[in-house]
């Protein structure tokens, strides 16, 4: 089964959390400034909302990647950044209408989600289940079940 | 490790901005941000220096664990001599700032003297440029956060800065950051306006090592499991702190129109459940919680206005969210100043949070003239015609905004209660200790917390010792010294660690210990840490004492000492500070006169 990181924005608490534990699963350091998922917060603080990719199956960045170091990996269906392929040239940056493949100056190459090879950190790393890594088939599984108890309005007459 | 390794002396009348290498046997010895904050301040500044002056120095510090994943590694602490108490000036704050100041490679920022004209400091990594703030000086916080974000296409800067009332030299002036988290208290807004300096903005790229990841991971996993499980983190999350008010309502320990009572009658108007209701309009105050950086717990409330509010009804600017009430805030714009009209605590929390000023003393200070207004020393001549009678919902709201803009009668609030009431020939009617306002706990009811406050060195302060138990579970003063010195203790080691008082929610002193030993080389343990603790609080005193401060300012006003409180499950009783101060002073050995004594000195290292 693939899966697929579950992000709620009613959730966010806006802690960061998940932006030190992704930056400590990839650079050792707790560095927000290089997480692959970032909050961002609307409103004067009301809401805060995580965003990160979303691993297009027709991805963008893989297209435009001349030399083919953006690979996606067969078992997590995450794109990954082959380190010792990337030439830096920030072509794929362009390319991905979502903002979610950046450029790392202190190491020449682009960095993005790759899902932790399957145990992502900031889903381990949130407090409020705001993200949570959920069977990507049924990533709309929750909001389904929601809408379905509006829709069965013979509920009282049945009991 | 852990620590960056260098702090960043910025010299605004010189100009400069020089990074240095952190002073390791200080870090060792003090930990890092309340008690690092205070070593440097010790060692930086004389403490009798004019506290407006250009030889006063403001610091921002951070602790070891700021910046970790450590649960609330977003605290940092603000530190100068106070303009407000005369006395050593410490004051933190939450949200995302002080852990952007370490990303950018910093323990603690440094400065110095008095830019000529009004500026801003930007740090972004290596690069640190003192820059024009004519452009935003005059404004508010809000604007000026946007204003430095735009400027310098960076919306990942973080800022913290003053508004109006640290230009005006409001004394209680605060430094506000990410909109409205703050250094709240002793002024410190007012020093860094004095210097002209309106606000620091920060980003890096650094990140933050600790020295044995594997077993740090380890130990944080535990201690968010732990917090995430303990009933006061869930009632904190639910609803912050502001349910304090119910229960200080039943207990009779809740400051009622400027101390003369301890329950309030109007409490169902601007406690918690009011807040979650609609009102007539339809209308609900609280909207959700949100987090400080790192935090687990997110007590932070975001609340709106009624827009069919006299305060806001023509002023749609203030129809967005923004921070709400907490428990302090509540507490003194409601009962300490007789008001219970919920959206008029919102909107005066709004001028704090906009214009940059501390809520308890402001609070605390427009009491202080509510009662001389209703003596009649104070007419509605002096007050801009407004009615300043004890629960004026008008002039809660008005007199916020004019204290924070420097208009009219709010120029005489802005020398808070102490300067208020001897001004107008009634110095006993000041609330608070060594000339800060008394946080929302009645002394006379809760008589450790009143020891707290008369023996706490940067003046009346309920954050800086722990006694609720021994409170409640005795209404006498017997036995209250030893807590008082040892939570004393306690919390000044936590204030060093970068993270926030509050997670003594779920965990022990045990658990700051683990994570400091896990992030930082060398050995750390409860003894080092708490003995780290008690080195912090006597320097402070030593800081104190050579500003010229003495024993005779460890007191409480008369009203706490001679006026029985009037209800609640104290009544008929007064503080009995006197029994329990000089007990306190032997437990710290200090002299009777409140002099730590050569022997206590050594033994500490100082």
């Amino acid at each position: 089964m693939q899966k697929s990181l579950l992000i709620d924005p009613d959730k966010c608490t806006s802690c960061l959390q998940c932006e030190m534990a992704c930056s400590f699963e990839h650079e050792g350091s707790f560095n927000p400034a290089r997480s692959r998922i970032k909050i961002f917060e609307f409103e004067h603080g009301k809401r805060a909302v995580p965003y990160t990719c979303t691993q297009c199956a027709e991805a963008w960045c893989v297209h435009a990647c001349p030399v083919e170091a953006l690979v996606r990996n067969p078992v997590t269906g995450a794109v990954e950044v082959k380190d010792d392929v990337c030439v830096g040239c920030k072509v794929c940056t362009i390319a991905c209408p979502f903002g979610t493949v950046n450029y790392n100056p202190d190491t020449g190459k682009v960095i993005k989600c790759d899902l932790c090879h399957g145990d992502p950190k900031c889903a381990e790393a949130c407090p409020t289940d705001a993200i949570v890594y959920v069977d990507s088939s049924w990533t709309g599984l929750d909001r389904m079940r929601r809408w379905a108890g509006h829709v069965d309005t013979n509920q009282s007459a049945k009991a | 490790m852990s620590w960056q390794g260098q702090i960043l002396r910025v010299n605004l009348t010189k100009g400069t901005a020089e990074a240095e290498p952190l002073n390791m046997e200080w870090a060792n010895a003090y930990i890092g941000e309340r008690g690092l904050g205070t070593k440097y301040l010790y060692e930086n500044v004389d403490p009798k220096c004019d506290p407006m002056g250009p030889d006063n120095v403001l610091i921002f510090a951070t602790g070891p664990l700021n910046g970790t994943m450590a649960s609330t590694s977003g605290r940092y602490a603000v530190l100068c001599k106070s303009p407000l108490t005369g006395a050593i000036g410490d004051s933190n704050s939450g949200g995302k700032f002080g852990a952007f100041l370490k990303y950018a490679g910093y323990d603690l920022l440094l400065i110095e003297g008095k830019a000529d004209k009004p500026v801003y400091l930007h740090i972004d990594d290596d690069s640190v440029e003192i820059l024009p703030a004519d452009e935003i000086w005059g404004t508010g916080v809000w604007h000026t956060e946007e204003w430095i974000k735009s400027r310098h296409q960076n919306p990942q800067l973080r800022v913290a800065s003053i508004g109006e009332a640290g230009e005006n030299g409001v004394l209680y002036a605060c430094v506000v950051n990410d909109l409205h988290r703050a250094a709240g208290r002793c002024g410190v807004g007012a020093v860094m306006g004095s210097k002209n300096l309106k606000a620091v903005a920060a980003y890096g790229t650094r990140g933050v090592t600790v020295d044995d990841p594997v077993k740090f991971m380890d130990v944080v996993k535990d201690t968010h499991a732990k917090l995430a499980a303990s009933d006061g983190r869930e009632e904190l999350t639910e609803g912050g702190t502001h349910p304090m008010i119910d229960m200080m309502q039943e207990w009779g320990g809740l400051p009622t129109r400027n101390f003369r009572e301890v329950q309030f009658e109007g409490i169902d108007k601007v406690n918690p459940a009011a807040t979650t209701a609609a009102n007539a309009n339809g209308h609900t105050n609280l909207i959700t919680n949100k987090a400080c950086f790192g935090c687990t717990i997110a007590c932070g409330r975001i609340a709106h206005i009624d827009p069919e509010h006299f305060t806001i009804v023509n002023r749609p600017e203030y129809r967005h969210a923004s921070g709400g009430l907490e428990y302090e805030t509540a507490y003194a714009f409601g009962p300490a100043v007789g008001v219970d009209d919920l959206d008029s605590l919102t909107f005066a929390n709004y001028m704090m949070n906009e214009h940059g000023m501390d809520p308890i003393s402001f609070g605390v200070t427009l009491a202080a003239a509510m009662e001389l207004f209703e003596m009649g020393v104070l007419t509605k001549d002096d007050t801009d015609g407004i009615d300043l009678g004890f629960g004026s919902s008008e002039g809660l709201a008005v007199m916020a905004e004019k204290t924070g803009k420097g208009e009219g009668f709010g120029k005489e609030l802005a020398l808070g209660s102490k300067r208020l009431c001897e001004k107008y020939g009634h110095p006993e009617l000041f609330m608070g200790v060594k000339g800060q306002e008394f946080a929302g706990y009645d002394s006379r009811a809760l008589q450790g917390m009143g020891l707290g406050y008369a023996t706490s060195n940067r003046g009346a302060c309920h954050l800086k010792h722990d006694v609720f138990g021994p409170d409640m579970e005795d209404i006498s003063g017997n036995g209250k010294a030893a807590p008082v010195k040892e939570s004393q203790d306690m919390v000044s080691m936590i204030d060093s660690t970068g993270l926030c008082l509050f997670t003594t929610a779920g965990w022990g002193p045990e658990d700051f210990v683990a994570q400091l030993d896990a992030a930082l080389p060398g050995d750390w343990t409860l003894e080092r840490c708490i003995e780290s603790g008690e080195r912090t609080w006597t320097l402070e005193r030593m800081f104190n004492m050579a500003a010229g401060l003495t024993a005779a300012d460890d007191t409480l006003p008369p009203r706490m000492l001679n006026e029985p409180v009037p209800s609640g499950s104290a009544k008929g009783k007064v503080s009995e500070l006197s029994k329990m101060l000089p007990e306190y002073y032997s437990l710290r050995g200090w002299t009777e006169n409140g002099q730590p004594t050569n022997e206590t000195l050594a033994r500490l290292g100082l």
